[in-house]
């Protein structure tokens, strides 16, 4: 696949949504509503549940499934709420010291008046800085398409996973070529210049695990993604806190 | 030679300043009288690095770090290169932050300042870096940060590597404020995108000149999207003071005592 089909595969309705990875690493999920500042933005799921015995907080980005969950769920493109929701339960998983997973799988922050009257930026802004010295691990998973700030926003964590097929970019491929080129329908150019395929992103240190995809069935992939993210669990639970803090911000203060 | 023909011709373009809304241009002598303040319809003209550091910082006290830091082309994205070249030729100035050691009403304090006539204020890997840096020693010499925004967002001819500058000044940020020091943002026209959604927003204290635009998504894209009609005065100042994520609006001609007023009261 060049990076273009990659991108249209990342988005593909067939693929898995946030909820499919909750439900299959989990099987005692609680989900957990609002920001307790203005709403409930459905476009991101949160809650906790067990693994391995392990208690966790799990975050993810939901586009939903039929149309009407998927307008209501904006295509999963979170609004500032959301995000401030996410952060109110990594916060609940640090006091209980619980790890932290999130799942990425969107065009980004939502786009709208309300989501600007609200602090789209602000909201963002503030999950990059209190991730950063979060007091529990935190490993993010980006399952589909990462779009920008608004999935940098939940994937400031100690170790990026990427599904073979997923992308993570600045900018989407259409948005790029628009801006650029003046031209929509050069994205796949966009695509292939913006470098945003899970393998060039663990070329370059970006991602740090990739989850194989190719020959594999949803609950094969999901079972392989359970294992890798508890061992980076697990991992991260032994070190002291401050090597935990010194790491991930060594992760990015390295990144030129 | 060739830099002398260079500097001449910037020494004429810059005499003479347009003012986009009303279309009449004046001479920066008279600009500068009038704080780069149309004379004729009242708009803020934007300033660049220098012009704004002029106007801040105390006479001579201004000190210039990672002046010479460039950016390259990682990603060999196609145009960057010429956009580049084009940046470097048409300012004086080699990236679109200009960062270093300053004192403002006397006090010490590090500075960083965007300009929107370098790629329209976008950040790439050496805007992240030197901001960074300049946290860092700000945190070394326990100062405290003014950092003025203009920004078109996240340099997007560096794909990834510009969206991580992002998560990487926002950690550098956080351990600044976690030591306890003060750092203060003036929010000036236009702040959009990964800047708005990464250090601009992270002011203890957050000022913002009259009627900047102040967004993270573009007021186009929105109406395209949503088919909305914006609001009257959308993503201006006002709109974010009167949304609660601006603490001041303040003129220009009184920017500098605020500044050192706010500064003071934490030194």
């Amino acid at each position: 696949m060049n990076a273009y089909e990659k991108v249209q595969a990342a988005r593909s309705s067939s693929r898995p949504s946030g909820k499919f990875y909750i439900e299959h690493l989990t099987d005692s999920f609680i989900e957990l509503h609002g920001d307790r500042r203005f709403a409930d933005d459905p476009a991101i799921i949160g809650g906790i549940g067990m693994i391995d015995n392990i208690p966790v907080t799990l975050i993810a980005m939901e586009r939903g499934d039929k149309i009407d969950e998927r307008i209501s769920r904006s295509f999963g493109c979170p609004k500032p709420e959301g995000y401030r929701k996410a952060l109110r339960l990594m916060k609940q998983a640090e006091k209980f010291k619980r790890p932290v997973i999130c799942f990425i799988g969107s065009s980004g922050a939502n786009c709208g008046i309300g989501a600007e009257e609200r602090g789209q930026g602000e909201a963002i802004a503030e999950n990059l800085m209190e991730m950063m010295t979060l007091k529990t691990p935190i490993v993010s998973v980006v399952i589909g398409e990462g779009g920008s700030g608004g999935a940098l926003a939940l994937s400031v964590a100690d170790k990026l996973v990427m599904l073979e097929n997923s992308v993570y970019s600045v900018i989407s491929p259409e948005g790029c070529a628009s801006i650029l080129w003046k031209d929509a329908k050069k994205a796949d150019e966009a695509a292939e210049a913006l470098k945003l395929t899970a393998d060039y992103l663990k070329e370059q240190g970006i991602a740090d695990v990739i989850i194989e995809e190719s020959g594999k069935t949803n609950e094969e992939i999901c079972n392989n993604l359970k294992i890798t993210i508890m061992n980076i669990i697990k991992e991260n639970m032994k070190l002291p806190e401050k090597e935990l803090l010194t790491n991930r911000y060594n992760k990015y203060r390295d990144i030129i | 030679m060739l830099n002398k023909i260079k500097n001449i011709f910037k020494g004429s373009t810059d005499k003479m300043k347009l003012c986009k809304k009303c279309g009449k241009e004046f001479s920066v002598k008279e600009l500068e009288q009038s704080y780069m303040i149309c004379p004729e319809c009242g708009t803020y003209l934007r300033m660049n690095a220098d012009e704004r550091l002029d106007f801040i910082t105390d006479k001579g006290s201004f000190k210039e770090i990672d002046m010479d830091m460039q950016s390259k082309n990682r990603l060999e994205f196609p145009g960057y290169n010429e956009k580049l070249a084009k940046a470097l030729e048409t300012n004086d100035k080699k990236e679109a932050v200009t960062c270093g050691i300053c004192k403002i009403g006397g006090v010490k304090t590090a500075i960083f300042v965007m300009d929107s006539t370098f790629m329209m204020g976008s950040m790439g890997s050496v805007v992240g870096e030197k901001i960074t840096r300049l946290f860092e020693l700000a945190i070394e010499r326990e100062l405290p940060v003014v950092g003025f925004t203009t920004s078109g967002g996240a340099r997007m001819q560096e794909g990834i590597f510009s969206l991580m500058q992002m998560a990487k000044v926002s950690g550098v940020v956080k351990k600044h404020s976690d030591a306890g020091l003060l750092y203060i943002t003036v929010l000036t026209d236009p702040t959009t995108g990964g800047v708005t959604a990464s250090f601009a927003m992270e002011g203890d204290i957050i000022i913002a000149e009259p009627n900047a635009l102040v967004g993270f998504a573009g007021a186009r894209v929105i109406e395209q999207t949503t088919g909305e009609k914006l609001p009257e005065g959308f993503q201006r100042s006002e709109f974010l003071l009167k949304h609660g994520f601006v603490d001041i609006i303040e003129e220009r001609s009184k920017l500098k005592d605020c500044i050192v007023s706010l500064l003071k009261i934490h030194s």
